[in-house]
């Protein structure tokens, strides 16, 4: 039988049968990062684990894993003790692994039916598609699954919970003995999660072995019947959830020394800037309202989906609200695009550096001068000499390290793109700053210098907004926390309340 | 690699190195190389009068050629600029026949090219569709309108004064058009290379999502870009309407896509983001030797633009080609 390894002694409560599925050791780098480091995980008939973890500590890299869309570095796979390999999605799907991700990727011009059973339809004569089968096999799953939808009509037809219905039935329509589950009730209203409830309990009761991911502490105490919990793509702590409580998988979540990476900063808030009051949209978020000061840096925590990035692109101009009203020191001001909220003193930091930060593709001192030109030309006319000096101001008080200012954006790291970005708008002398991610992606290195760098733009008046999903960067950094859930802010935490604990419990609303 | 002064360079390569090692320059040496051809198969081809004669080849689409060059820099493009030609001379024809002088048949010229572009720049920017689908639509749309006014007629009798646009000679064999092709040419270098709204078309054509996040109005230059080729379409439409001096529906037809392939040839990348006037000049000169040197041998129209279309692929392949085969 299957040699036992070091780590996986099975937790407490886990005595029934041998696992299924099993990671042992594994390890997966990326580029600058490392993901995963020897993790293990085990998966056991008719049990449901729930893996739980911060935004970025490992989990969908885990998933992609087990599902053979990513390779590991190290470590084994092994599928009832023995080793196994999922070379490609197939691969695993033929072992019996399948996985309801995330974002499920659908076909909307196709039916129902060829939407389940896409790459995988029974076939009929000459190798051709048995039509009639795939609609009746189609329609036992979606019964088992006590969905009634008609597996003739088009995807499109269908509303967002019957997609995801479809989605389930897509999953269990390869003969399944494992089944991921990847924050399957994010989409759902309340009635739909029940019913997905009594899914799982029926895939329980038929043997199935399940990962359960979700960040809603109810959600898991009602189904799991174990937990895993991984940090910065480490394993912290598994074992049987009677075990726990949830003050306790908070606190393997999180629990790490937050104070001492992060400058030191005595914040002296003044006069209000940017005040924001019922902000609105009609399916992003709603009645966002908060006022912020100079040399106030204010976090907003929440996790993937809250609502944060887009209601930062909307104050930016990008998206329209559809309520809400902004001021600008007192004065009530229209933003219809971002060249409007640049006139207005607002600049963003956004997230996604390659497409919406930085145009790669030029050079360094032609990103950061590009929203400055119209200030540093003559009638509209270009002055290179003084385009060399703006952005050689801007890029030495960041500390950029280029081979020239003519480099493209593209050929530096990420870290020194982020500095080409954030030197674009001090360029252009804002009121207000704001950071999404700020760093995301960013060696550690950078990383510090960015955060030495935000604390300095405070101290010198600069209103700084920076939205993160790393709980120890909220922390370290903030004045002042706005907690986003679902759309709408739950919180806002100040001196004492800001602990670790408190932000994972209004952003997962518990 | 430590240096203790750590202050960055302006650049690393100056710009006439730049500039020697880019595409311009090989095109150039091409335009040289059929220069030196044409001399030698023809012994009419060093006439100061049909070199002067030959730059008609080029100078009517060459000016089109200019404003597409920043349209397609900046990730659009045009297809209904011959249309437009046919439009605004069909309109200039009505307005002769209404006794319009040559001031007034200007304007209708110039009228006509800048609503047709509005009308493409308006359908682009405001309602997002996808300049190729649109120009193709307008394209038919333009000069089917041409045709219904014409049928098989002509428009005729454009006064004296009028037809000097097209067959005016400013200085010995220097004719009118090829000093506005020069004035121009030089007016669209200083647009895209000398000021901020060229930076924003280049911007524009490698990122549009990130020139928006970087403040740049996007649909707005991009909407003036439109409003530009239409208005070149109208100069053209003056200017080929005056030396052949009379309309008639066909006029111009498949020049939209000699333009473009001008524009390419002068090395603008059709995915947007690069190119430069220079290069699109170098192009307009190579193509009009080209269909020049071919007349004056007396090959046929369509060897002609199977020549052309063989040029466009051989100059546009070569440099892939050379790469391809010195890495392996």
């Amino acid at each position: 039988m299957l040699k036992q390894t070091d780590r996986p002694v099975p937790p407490s409560g886990l005595t029934d049968g041998p696992a299924v599925l099993a990671l042992d050791g594994i390890t997966k780098t990326f580029p600058g990062v490392k993901a995963l480091s020897d993790v293990s995980l085990a998966l056991y008939p008719g049990k449901v684990t729930a893996l739980v973890g911060e935004n970025g500590a490992g989990k969908s890299t885990v998933v992609k894993i087990l599902t053979g869309i990513y390779q590991p570095d190290g470590g084994a796979i092994l599928m009832d003790g023995q080793r196994a390999a999922f070379p490609a999605p197939q691969a695993a799907a033929r072992s019996g692994v399948t996985a309801i991700h995330q974002e499920t990727v659908l076909f909307d011009e196709l039916s129902v039916a060829e939407n389940i059973f896409l790459g995988h339809a029974p076939r009929g004569a000459f190798g051709l598609i048995d039509r009639k089968a795939m609609v009746a096999q189609a329609r036992g799953i979606l019964d088992g699954i006590g969905a009634q939808i008609d597996p003739d009509h088009k995807l499109k037809d269908l509303g967002i919970a019957n997609k995801h219905l479809v989605a389930i039935a897509r999953a269990l329509s390869i003969d399944a003995r494992v089944v991921i589950m990847d924050e399957p009730t994010a989409a759902l209203s309340h009635k739909e999660i029940e019913e997905l409830y009594e899914l799982v309990e029926s895939l329980k009761a038929q043997g199935k072995a399940i990962l359960f991911i979700s960040h809603k502490f109810d959600e898991i105490f009602r189904i799991a019947d174990n937990y895993t919990v991984f940090r910065d793509g480490q394993l912290i702590g598994d074992g049987s959830i009677g075990d726990v409580t949830e003050a306790d998988l908070v606190k393997m979540m999180v629990g790490r020394d937050v104070s001492q990476i992060f400058p030191k900063r005595t914040s002296r808030p003044g006069a209000p800037v940017l005040t924001v009051t019922g902000y609105a949209h009609p399916t992003e978020f709603e009645d966002i309202g908060f006022t912020l000061r100079t040399g106030e840096i204010l976090g907003f925590y929440g996790l993937v989906g809250a609502g944060r990035s887009e209601f930062m692109q909307s104050l930016f101009g990008i998206t329209r609200p559809s309520a809400g009203s902004v001021e600008i020191d007192g004065v009530a001001v229209h933003i219809a695009s971002p060249a409007d909220a640049v006139e207005n003193g607002i600049v963003y930091v956004p997230e996604d550096r390659g497409r919406q930060g930085a145009i790669l593709d030029l050079p360094i001192f032609q990103n950061v001068t590009l929203p400055s030109l119209g200030r540093i030309s003559g009638r509209g006319f270009m002055r290179l000499a003084e385009e060399f000096k703006l952005a050689r101001e801007y890029t030495e008080r960041l500390d950029l390290r280029a081979a020239s200012l003519d480099t493209h954006v593209g050929n530096l790291s990420g870290g020194n793109q982020q500095k080409v970005v954030i030197a674009k708008w001090l360029a252009t002398q804002p009121k207000v700053i704001i950071l999404d991610e700020p760093t995301k992606g960013v060696d550690i290195g950078s990383k510090a210098a960015v955060h030495a760098f935000m604390a300095e733009l405070a101290a010198q008046g600069l209103a700084v907004v920076m939205v993160s999903s790393e709980i120890p960067e909220v922390l370290g950094m903030s004045d002042r926390v706005i907690v986003m859930r679902e759309g709408r802010i739950v919180a806002e935490l100040a001196g004492p309340e800001m602990t670790p604990e408190t932000l994972v419990r209004h952003a997962a609303g518990i | 690699m430590s240096t203790t002064d750590r202050a960055i360079p302006d650049r690393l390569r100056s710009p006439l190195e730049q500039r020697l090692k880019s595409w311009e320059t090989l095109l150039l040496a091409v335009a040289v190389a059929i220069f030196v051809a044409n001399s030698f198969a023809s012994p009419y081809f060093l006439n100061a009068w049909n070199l002067s004669d030959a730059t008609f080849n080029f100078t009517e689409k060459a000016m089109i050629a200019f404003a597409m060059a920043l349209l397609i820099i900046s990730g659009e493009i045009d297809l209904s600029v011959a249309s437009i030609i046919a439009l605004a001379s069909t309109a200039m024809g009505a307005a002769v026949q209404m006794g319009v002088g040559t001031p007034g048949l200007v304007l209708v010229g110039l009228g006509v090219g800048l609503l047709c572009g509005a009308f493409n720049g308006v359908l682009v920017t405001r309602f997002g569709l996808p300049s190729i689908v649109v120009t193709i639509g307008t394209m038919s749309l333009f000069r089917g309108i041409s045709f219904i006014v014409l049928g098989d007629q002509a428009f005729r009798g454009y006064p004296a004064s009028f037809s000097w646009f097209g067959q005016g000679y400013v200085w010995w064999v220097i004719s009118f058009e090829f000093v506005l092709f020069g004035v121009i040419a030089v007016i669209y270098g200083i647009l895209l290379h000398k000021t901020n709204f060229g930076r924003a078309v280049y911007a524009i054509g490698n990122n549009p999502t990130g020139a928006m996040f970087s403040g740049i109005r996007v649909q707005r230059i991009k909407f003036i870009l439109f409003l530009l080729t239409g208005l070149m379409s109208g100069v053209a439409a003056i200017c080929l309407t005056a030396r052949l001096g009379s309309t008639r529906p066909s006029i111009a037809t498949g020049w939209e896509l000699e333009v473009v392939t001008m524009v390419v040839l002068g090395g603008v990348s059709i995915l947007g983001g690069s190119g430069t006037i220079v290069g699109v000049v170098i192009a307009a000169f190579v193509m009009g030797l080209v269909t020049f040197g071919l007349g004056l041998l007396n090959v046929p129209g369509i060897v002609m633009s199977i020549v052309v279309g063989a040029l466009l692929i051989g100059v546009i392949a070569l440099p892939r080609l050379w790469t391809m085969w010195r890495t392996g």
